[in-house]
């Protein structure tokens, strides 16, 4: 892969940066790298650099700092979470959604949970989970040209989002 | 147990394991929140030591023996301990209100409270078998999750303190000896290698620190959209490549500069033998030469294990409470130096008896 800014050298920096909530790449050479300021040495987290603490100012949108918007059960803001690069509790996923989300792929390549689940969680945890779980086999048989399997697979999915809807009526009826 | 008892012994995952050349030990950490509590960074005094007092309820009804370790009773020395012993981290040092550690008699076991996150639980043990650790680890979260109610979404699993560790909320780490890729210069490029397949690679104590004694701790980055099992294996996969790319580089190490090694070893064994002072900087380069030493069967006079005791008993603090004293470092030096003549000694001792 060519550096993004010479187009010459080999690019050896991969840097993911979120501006106004999407993820951006860049792949940049070495000596690009250090023109533009970034410091390979700083003991910066990814967490930092995707949250555009280690980027250039401008990379942090205008309307993020006008329009400050806040977690309603602990108040943190979204500029002292910024700072911290740490939420405030558990509603602060919901409050920050728009910018969590893009960090989060950008961190781990995914958006849903496919491991352990707590037992107190409901069965709706629990078809979410084995539900991303198919999906993920699905990509692997196409990938694999396993049209069959992952057919079967997609039937699965369909009975799983019917049970999931069923027991969702049924939670309702019990209200 | 009292920390006196523990500087004089070790923890049980310091015992022979799977691999034991290159592979000092398995580790698996946790991180859960309890749903009705703000993250410990964010939450105030009063509701950091309520998640201490529902904690320490817990620990104290259950089965296994737990030794608690409250930091705003404990000493800066006795934390350093802790610390040095892989039991605590830094951050949990140094705090102070709600936050301490619960650990168990074989300190295979140890769960930090209100740490970055409200409870992070870590399992230890010896050589390669992440496997076993994640199974204590499994069953010690079933036992708190009964009590509970962990902050947790179906989409983005435990949610934690910070969005690198949601998901599985895991980090799994293996310690690994590695002084052939050292000797060779080859560590850099395998170093640059696993970080690009969304691995770490840190010193011996964790974020923040060097390698020194050619000790590497790997661990997994990527915490959400793949399951526990599935984490562990990809690491598992990558350390027993970098095991073989280890014992590949030995093998050309003896091969092209056997000499050097033998010089390299029986050096350090006459530093060690016979140096009045040493800083723990040395004394940690020159254990891990031994240590190649043992592996590569240039000596014989003890086991890895007690090389690897001795990697922690040479550390400040534990110096300092076996000498029941506050220590500058340049006593530091001297007392340290004296342990490990002494510990040369009895070796030697031994061998001429035979």
């Amino acid at each position: 892969m060519k550096c993004e800014c010479c187009h010459e050298k080999e690019a050896t920096i991969h840097l993911t940066q979120v501006i106004e909530g999407h993820a951006k790449k860049l792949n940049l050479c070495q000596e690009c790298a250090l023109e533009n300021g970034i410091d390979l040495n700083s003991p910066i987290s990814i967490t930092d650099v995707l949250l555009g603490l280690g980027a250039h100012p401008q990379s942090i949108s205008p309307a993020a700092t006008e329009f400050d918007l806040s977690c309603k059960r602990c108040q943190m803001t979204r500029t002292e979470f910024k700072k911290r690069a740490r939420l405030g509790c558990p509603e602060c996923y919901n409050a920050f959604m728009g910018e969590l989300s893009a960090l989060t792929k950008a961190m781990h390549h995914s958006g849903q949970h496919v491991g352990k689940i707590p037992a107190r969680q409901g069965n709706e945890a629990r078809i979410t989970a084995q539900i991303a779980v198919l999906q993920k086999d699905i990509e692997t048989a196409i990938a694999k040209e396993q049209y069959e399997v992952a057919a079967n697979l997609r039937d699965k999915i369909k009975a799983l989002k019917i049970s999931a809807q069923s027991l969702e009526n049924g939670d309702a009826n019990d209200a | 147990m009292t920390l006196d008892d523990m500087v004089r012994g070790h923890g049980s995952w310091l015992e022979s394991g799977v691999d034991e050349g290159p592979v000092i030990s398995s580790r698996i950490r946790l991180a859960r929140n309890i749903e009705e509590y703000s993250f410990p960074g964010w939450e105030n005094e009063e509701g950091k030591r309520a998640i201490w007092e529902k904690c320490s309820g817990l620990f104290q009804s259950s089965s296994a023996d737990f030794i608690c370790w409250g930091m705003a009773e404990t000493t800066e020395l006795d934390k350093e301990i802790l610390f040095e012993r892989h039991l605590i981290s830094q951050e949990l040092a140094a705090n102070d209100v709600g936050c301490g550690v619960f650990v168990s008699p074989d300190e295979c076991l140890s769960i930090m409270v209100n740490e970055e996150d409200h409870i992070r639980i870590q399992s230890l043990q010896p050589g390669l078998n992440l496997m076993a650790a994640w199974q204590a680890a499994d069953r010690t979260d079933d036992e708190l999750e009964a009590e509970l109610t962990y902050a947790f979404s179906p989409k983005l699993g435990y949610l934690t303190s910070c969005p690198s560790n949601v998901g599985t909320g895991m980090r799994a780490s293996v310690m690994l000896h590695l002084p052939g890729l050292v000797l060779m210069e080859e560590m850099d490029p395998v170093i640059n290698g696993i970080s690009k397949i969304g691995l770490a690679v840190r010193g011996m104590w964790g974020e923040g620190t060097e390698a020194a004694g050619n000790m590497f701790q790997i661990s997994n980055q990527i915490t959400l959209g793949r399951r526990e099992d599935e984490i562990i294996a990809h690491l598992e996969q990558i350390v027993l490549e970098l095991i073989a790319h280890e014992n590949n580089a030995r093998i050309r190490l003896m091969n092209d500069r056997a000499v050097v090694i033998e010089d390299h070893v029986s050096r350090a064994f006459g530093t060690l033998s016979n140096a009045r002072m040493m800083t723990s900087g040395e004394a940690l380069n020159l254990l891990s030469t031994l240590r190649l030493g043992l592996d590569l069967g240039m000596i014989d006079e003890f086991s890895r294990r007690e090389i690897d005791m001795l990697f922690i008993a040479i550390q400040p603090a534990h110096l300092q409470k076996l000498e029941k004293q506050e220590l500058v470092p340049e006593d530091r030096d001297v007392v340290r130096a004296e342990m490990l003549r002494n510990f040369m000694d009895t070796v030697s001792d031994e061998n001429n008896s035979d």
